[in-house]
């Protein structure tokens, strides 16, 4: 496809001015990460010296590495615990049949229309008086159960050949262990978007885990943006910038790396 | 002889009944099995809190949630009469109505430049795609700092030009409008990256037929891409519907609903009446409403959508 120069020099324009405009909120953020104060107080668009200092400072002073480590456990067992969960039922409903499937069916895609936000009321007393408060569990089991990525993985479950599960229970292979052999290893991409997709939705949860912590043991890494912003809102704001930077710095990885493979598998489970 | 050829057939007749019912059973005890773990998750954080904030929002609790006095429809009622309320809804309806047009038509915007083949594409891909994988904290604290009365470079621009400044989220007439265009910056990510996926998906074979007919940039635009894409399109409008409705973090980070509750939004003001207040019943109340809300907005848009989306 060979495009005439006057129209690539067209799509080159839009394409660079966009880019500039949607970048530039975290690439303002990036630059003031490295400013000293004097410059940002002084309204200098333009450093005139680098320092690492608000790196130093944002670590010194709070206590980032805890949050993050908080972070890290709790997505990692969110998304651990979403993929166990959605391809049991995705299983369920693409291999096996049995009495009142599609009822469930129907009831999976009725969670769709009931809001987190709206139910959260409920959840936080469920969650207190079962003594989860400030718990790991208490931040991330509300989140296992999902049927957006139990719909994503029936999609692709769905392109494994009926025939493989025919032969299987010819050679006396139960559920389970066609489960474990044969479904996960064939779907092992879309698992993996799910899991990225997890991750970065549990990485990035605010109103969940401002409610069900109280104290820095289990705090998450957003809730303790908020508390840095709050607390130095005045005149720190390279110190701000560097933990928001380090903030996204994982997530921003992971969707860099799996971005191809997300956009494929986002666009599967949306449309089809 | 006969007589016990009958009988035998009898039996296995009814020992096939009994074995297939039997495995019916098996099955389905199975099949729960598979989906149980999800089934009682759903149950416990989603269907019992729907159940649980409607009973509720008809009584008055005290400070930790349990309900004291019934009140009948008195929490609707005092809802629907308090000016406060009414002012959350309006700012949240007028929230609605900038950040989703504007999230849609700008990710579509990005997604139809980044569909082009064109050398270095994937760069301007992952930079679109970027803001999905920044969270909501840490997108408010960037934009807080644009929005800064005096350091903040949207001002700095203004001034530049020689305009006055804007108090971007203290001036009741733009607060609600600040917040917007964060939104809109924040959704642009997960909007774009399904958009390119869709139109990556429609069958390069139609663009080929066009172009031997002749047919000009603008006219497959309209006539094969917006089409064949409608079905994302839909989808995409739906998530970002839901999403505007469910917006909190932003609010809590840069205006926490002033100034003069005019970013007071549907989701801020339950958490500020619950958490802060502790009127569970109110607030309740209010959750019920963003219920019906999004339950009357999704069954419109698949009625809608059956009708007037293409699909393949």
């Amino acid at each position: 496809m060979n495009m005439p120069l006057s129209r690539k020099l067209i799509f080159y324009t839009l394409l660079f001015v966009s880019a500039l405009l949607v970048f530039a909120p975290a690439m303002i953020a990036f630059m003031m990460s490295f400013m000293t104060n004097q410059d940002i107080m002084a309204g200098n668009m333009i450093p005139t010296s680098l320092t690492f200092d608000n790196y130093l400072a944002v670590f010194d002073r709070f206590p980032l590495l805890n949050y993050l480590a908080n972070s890290f456990i709790v997505s990692i067992v969110i998304m651990i615990g979403q993929l166990i969960l959605c391809s049991l039922a995705a299983y369920a409903f693409v291999f096996m049949e049995f009495k009142g499937r599609d009822v469930l069916f129907f009831i999976f895609i009725a969670t769709m229309m009931v809001p987190f936000e709206a139910s959260v009321i409920p959840n936080f007393q469920t969650i207190r008086d079962l003594g989860l408060i400030d718990s790991y569990a208490g931040l991330s089991l509300p989140y296992f159960a999902m049927a957006f990525g139990t719909f994503l993985l029936r999609q692709n479950f769905k392109q494994i050949p009926k025939e493989l599960k025919e032969a299987s229970e010819i050679a006396g292979i139960g559920h389970f262990k066609f489960y474990l052999t044969v479904v996960l290893p064939v779907a092992k991409t879309s698992l993996v978007t799910l899991g990225v997709y997890g991750f970065l939705t549990s990485w990035n949860m605010y109103l969940w885990p401002l409610l069900s912590t109280t104290n820095d043991s289990v705090r998450t890494v957003q809730i303790g943006l908020k508390q840095l912003q709050s607390q130095e809102q005045l005149n720190e704001w390279g110190v701000i910038m560097a933990g928001g930077i380090i903030v996204v710095l994982p997530t921003l990885i992971l969707l860099f790396l799996g971005q191809k493979k997300l956009q494929q598998g986002l666009a599967e489970g949306a449309i089809k | 002889m006969s007589e016990a050829a009958i009988h035998s057939e009898e039996l296995t007749a009814l020992s096939f009944e009994k074995i297939k019912k039997k495995q019916r059973i098996i099955s389905f005890l199975k099949g729960m099995l598979f989906l149980m773990p999800s089934i009682v998750l759903f149950s416990i954080f989603l269907f019992y809190p729907l159940v649980r904030t409607i009973y509720l929002s008809f009584f008055l609790t005290d400070a930790s949630g349990t309900p004291t006095a019934f009140v009948g429809l008195d929490n609707f009622i005092q809802m629907f009469t308090s000016p406060v309320f009414l002012q959350s809804m309006q700012s949240t309806f007028l929230f609605v109505h900038y950040t989703v047009p504007g999230t849609v038509l700008i990710g579509l915007f990005l997604a139809v430049i980044a569909n082009e083949k064109l050398k270095g594409i994937g760069f301007f891909r992952t930079i679109f795609s970027s803001t999905m994988g920044i969270s909501v904290a840490a997108g408010s604290v960037f934009w807080l700092f644009l929005f800064n009365p005096t350091m903040g470079w949207l001002n700095q621009i203004l001034g530049f030009f020689g305009m006055e400044s804007i108090g971007w989220l203290t001036d009741p007439n733009f607060a609600l409008i600040s917040v917007s265009v964060t939104t809109i910056w924040m959704n642009l990510g997960f909007t774009f990256l399904i958009l390119l996926g869709g139109l990556q998906s429609i069958d390069s074979y139609l663009y080929e037929n066009a172009d031997i007919d002749g047919a000009g940039y603008f006219y497959k635009l309209r006539r094969i891409t917006i089409p064949m894409l409608s079905p994302t399109l839909f989808f995409v409008l739906t998530v970002s519907l839901i999403n505007a409705f469910q917006t909190f973090g932003q609010i809590d980070m840069l205006t926490r609903g002033g100034p003069q509750n005019e970013t007071n939004l549907i989701v801020y003001s339950i958490y500020q009446e619950a958490f802060m207040n502790y009127q569970y019943g109110t607030a309740s109340a209010q959750a019920v409403v963003l219920f019906v809300i999004i339950l009357i907005l999704t069954l419109v848009q698949f009625k809608l959508g059956e009708r007037k989306v293409h699909y393949q």
